[in-house]
């Protein structure tokens, strides 16, 4: 399976995610510019962490006009495997590959810390290798995480179970005190209507690997060659 | 309206200008003037330094670059090297304290990469006054809001470093920035304009009106003045930066380039003329190929702006094809603005017009250099003699503690690294927190740790004792996260050394620090001098702020300061003998700071550190955590908190229970180890004739400190002592 890191001017989880897939997973990965157009050969495409464009306007507002976008889009729509960390998440959501907005953090500062997430959907090609109400930890970094939807889409995000991740305590209450950001209803992941996107504001990244204190987020990696391994089967078996 | 002549109002001498006059054989012109002016500077020639810095120790085994250059470079092993430094943003960030604070973080970066060094890690070391001032709390604020915004958004961890307050420095806060690069051997690139022919190269950000004289600015006291002083404090663009930082790697990588250096302060002119200097050669440029951000910018203006995020390149002909196609492709312009010439001559051109042109040794070897007079201040024996001992024993010693853990000088500084991304590039093993910051260096067994520290107050009270301590106890930090000291940098925070006294202060911690390198063995690879830090008059603490670099050949055998499990027995490793004098306790609950600074014994330091980081290699102790500010009792509570459990301590005290618990002392260690293996430890502590003591051992819920009689004078819950050193600095904001 071939994994492609997209770098926009500004990208700088990009090494981090790359990382991760060559030396932990140990898997084909490729960096995109963001000037590409398209994405053809790769089977699931990581919008990183970072500051795209400076992000001095208004978090993911720039890169996703980036001439790459269409292709990403496309790719999504076709199936693709997406997964927005952070500051690629925002651009998800600026690119209306998911549903909402970000708004600064309610503390007003940027927040640098671990903490704790309800895995609220283990039924997804990002989540298959969690346990359903998982409480698992991952580091957050951001200013902006602070999610919004209207009543409508949240309900149907809810309806849909498209929440993927919740910022909950150590013992799984998603409480308000458990709320970094002031995300509506303890929002961290959201997904497409097919699964097949996922934006999260915590890094998976930062938590795969032991030496890093804890490795909660490399399951989630797990989760991607699992169902791309079960679909490969699927495959064989439909072609005869 | 002022009749100063032009020369007096950039900052120079009568003594000076003559001098120049003597070394062109004509008047400069306005231009030259201000080439002078800047590069003559305090901040850019270090000429009231230069002899005392000549005292530190700069060589040794592993050190690849010593000071003269950007950053100084130490040797790790496997074709790897570190390259860093500290840097002082003081002044601009009194003025403007998020672009201060933003702009100083660029600096010391740029001062990294153009070594050819992939930054991997930025540390801090901040002062303030007194959080109960509304206007300190701006400027902290501020401070750390900046260097958030610009390091987060670069993309290198903000790993660690210090945070301290005092009245001092009300009016003047000290932003010391430190920044860490990793570059292979083959990579590193010096600051050199050699060959001549070759072309000059300006790339970045343009350039604007931006910090005209900073470093003029920097080399002179705050006053109510300061104020109009608000247009020379730059503004910082960190994407620009980022984008920097890949091309030029880019470009290094590629080996396309004979030379770089970043512009930092004296933008253009030092840049230009010190890369020049270095490699003995002339330069000639031409202002009028400077792509600008406002229209009629005079050469005086472009040459002395200070605008950030642009670096100098110098390469051959032949490579400014693809150089230029690289640094389009990050979106950057790159624009060759002059050439290297062999005549030894600084000549700038507008066009075709000459606008000044003078040799390059007077600009950057010229400058005079002063023996300033130190004179030990009156204050010193007084303060010296002071007899502290004779301040009544609180009653309630546990609320002592207590007090002790909320004052924001101890209290957790979580409320500052949380808002610094620490964790980005996935490298930090050891986060802000602990006794130094840990690094692995990937695809290497290898890993890094890094530390800042000083104490102004033992540095105001015994300059040389200070300087000492400064250097110790960052290296003891060090030994604490089991990795050996190998280089340092220092940033020297003094007042205007125009005073005698000042001068002392200064020339007496560097004497210290330089004692301390040179039994502990750490080279100085580089650093920073900031005089003139006083406003109206008042100068701050004497605060010479050290910045260590230490190596773990072996990073799974690492420590940390936290208590682990219940049963582990508690030892303090290093000859304990608190004094109240100059403590935190005596300044915080007694109002007084004076008396004698805890002594220090090179010697048994050296022992402590090595015996401590041979327990850690060999896995025999499960947390190291060193007494400072706050003396054993607030150690233990550290410990305790940061492991959340408690313990149990059985004390014999001698002298006064107070200087017992809260009483500072150098070259101590409190570890824990497993019962199996405490014979082990004694035996190695023993080998290397380091004195140790039992103190009890982990468990329960609360520290518990007796006296062998059975009486207790600390049994505190973990949970409130958490909660009130949590939360103090956050409830100030």
């Amino acid at each position: 399976m071939k994994f492609g890191v997209v770098v926009f001017p500004g990208s700088n989880c990009d090494m981090d995610c790359y990382h991760v897939i060559d030396q932990v997973l140990g898997h084909p990965v490729e960096y995109i510019w963001h000037r590409e157009q398209g994405l053809a050969g790769y089977d699931c495409v990581i919008l990183p962490g970072g500051f795209s464009y400076g992000d001095y306007l208004r978090t993911g507002a720039i890169a996703r006009f980036a001439p790459l976008m269409d292709a990403v889009s496309a790719f999504a729509a076709r199936g693709g495997l997406v997964l927005g960390i952070c500051n690629g998440f925002q651009i998800l959501l600026e690119a209306g590959l998911l549903p909402g907005a970000m708004r600064r953090n309610d503390s007003l500062q940027f927040r640098c810390h671990d903490v704790y997430l309800r895995v609220e959907n283990a039924n997804t090609p990002f989540t298959n290798r969690y346990r359903p109400g998982q409480v698992i930890r991952m580091p957050i970094a951001h200013g902006e995480g602070n999610y919004y939807a209207d009543p409508e889409t949240l309900a149907e995000l809810n309806r849909e179970h498209r929440i993927i991740f919740r910022y909950c305590t150590g013992d799984g209450d998603v409480a308000p005190e458990a709320n970094p950001n002031g995300s509506l209803e303890n929002i961290a992941g959201i997904c497409n209507k097919d699964g097949n996107v996922l934006g999260l504001m915590p890094h998976p990244e930062r938590c795969s690997e032991e030496i890093l204190g804890y490795d909660d987020g490399k399951a989630l990696f797990m989760s991607v060659l699992h169902w791309w391994g079960l679909k490969r089967e699927r495959e064989v078996v439909a072609r005869g | 309206m002022d009749s100063k002549p032009a020369w007096a109002e950039m900052g120079l001498t009568a003594e000076e200008y003559a001098r120049i006059c003597d070394l062109l054989g004509r008047e400069p012109n306005y231009l030259e003037t201000g080439l002078f002016a800047v590069l003559w500077s305090e901040h850019c020639a270090y000429k009231n330094s230069k002899p005392v810095l000549k005292l530190f120790p700069t060589t040794g085994p592993r050190v690849i670059q010593g000071p003269g250059e950007n950053a100084g470079i130490v040797d790790i092993g496997d074709g790897q090297a570190v390259v860093f430094k500290i840097e002082s943003h003081n002044h601009p960030s009194a003025i403007e304290p998020y672009q201060g604070a933003a702009t100083g973080v660029g600096g010391i970066v740029r001062d990294i990469f153009t070594m050819g060094a992939r930054p991997i890690a930025s540390l801090n070391s901040l002062r303030f006054g007194s959080l109960d001032d509304a206007k300190v709390r701006y400027l902290c604020g501020g401070v750390v809001a900046g260097i958030a915004g610009y390091g987060n958004c670069i993309g290198i961890p903000t790993v660690g470093g210090e945070v301290s307050f005092h009245p001092s420095y009300t009016e003047n806060p000290l932003v010391n920035a430190m920044c860490v690069g990793l570059v292979e051997h083959k990579d590193i690139r010096l600051g050199r304009a050699a060959g001549v022919g070759n072309l000059v190269m300006l790339v970045g950000a343009r350039t604007g009106r931006d910090g005209i004289h900073g470093c003029t600015f920097a080399s002179e006291e705050l006053s109510e003045e300061s104020e109009q002083r608000r247009p020379a404090v730059q503004v910082g663009d960190p994407f620009m930066e980022k984008l920097l930082i890949e091309a030029c790697l880019e470009v290094i990588r590629g080996n396309y380039i004979v030379g770089i250096q970043d512009l930092g302060a004296a933008g253009l002119t030092s840049s230009s003329a010190e890369m020049a200097g270095r490699a003995g050669t002339g330069l000639e440029l031409d202002v009028s190929l400077v792509p600008r951000r406002e229209k009629g910018m005079t050469p005086y203006e472009v040459m002395l702006s200070e605008s950030q995020e642009r670096m100098l390149l110098v390469l051959e002909p032949d490579k400014e094809e693809p150089v230029r196609k690289i640094f389009e492709k990050w979106g950057l312009e790159a624009v060759v603005i002059g050439r290297v010439t062999g005549d030894g001559i600084y000549r700038v051109r507008d066009g075709k017009t000459v606008v000044a042109e003078v040799p390059v040794k007077a600009l950057t070897d010229g400058a005079p250099v002063y023996h300033r007079l130190g004179r030990e201040p009156a204050y010193y024996r007084e303060k010296k003699n002071q007899p502290v001992d004779t301040v009544p024993v609180p009653e309630d010693l546990g609320q002592v503690l207590l007090q002790l853990l909320a004052d924001p000088n101890i209290a957790s500084k979580e409320w500052v690294y949380r808002q610094y991304d620490h964790m980005v590039m996935t490298n930090t093993v050891v986060r802000p927190g602990a006794d130094a910051a840990v690094l692995r260096v990937k695809g290497t067994g290898k890993g890094i740790a890094l530390t800042t520290d000083g104490n102004s107050r033992y540095c105001y009270l015994d300059p040389y004792r200070g300087g000492m301590a400064a250097v110790a106890e960052a290296a003891r930090n060090l030994s604490c996260v089991g990795a050996e000291p190998i280089g340092l940098t220092d940033c020297l925070n003094f007042g205007n050394p125009e005073k005698p006294g000042i001068f002392w202060q200064f020339e007496e911690a560097v004497k210290g620090m330089s004692e301390a390198c040179r039994v502990l063995e750490i080279p100085v690879v580089s650093g920073n001098v900031s005089f003139y830090n006083e406003t109206e008059g008042e100068a701050i603490y004497p605060t010479p702020v050290v910045g260590m670099v230490g190596l773990l050949p072996d990073i799974a055998r690492r420590c940390t300061p936290d208590f682990k499990d219940p049963g582990d027995k508690i030892l303090l490793l290093g000859g304990f003998s608190p004094e109240l004098g100059a403590s935190e306790y005596l300044a915080l609950v007694h109002k007084i700071e004076a008396g004698r600074v805890p002594g220090l014994d090179l010697d048994l330091e050296k022992r402590v550190q090595a015996c401590c980081r041979s327990l850690v290699r060999e896995g025999l102790i499960k947390s190291a955590h060193d007494c400072s500010e706050g003396g054993l009792a607030v150690a233990l509570a550290e410990c305790s908190i940061n492991g959340n459990v408690g313990a149990l301590l059985e004390v014999e005290i001698e002298g006064r229970p107070d200087a017992f618990l809260f009483g500072e002392v150098q070259s101590c260690i409190v570890i824990t180890c497993v019962p199996r293996d405490l014979a082990q430890v004694e035996a190695a502590a023993r080998e290397k004739s380091v004195p140790y003591r039992l103190l009890g051992e982990v468990g329960g819920e609360r520290l518990v400190i007796r006296e062998a009689s059975g009486r207790a004078l600390i049994d505190q819950p973990v949970g409130e002592m958490r909660r009130v050193w949590q939360e103090s600095i956050g409830n100030y904001f």
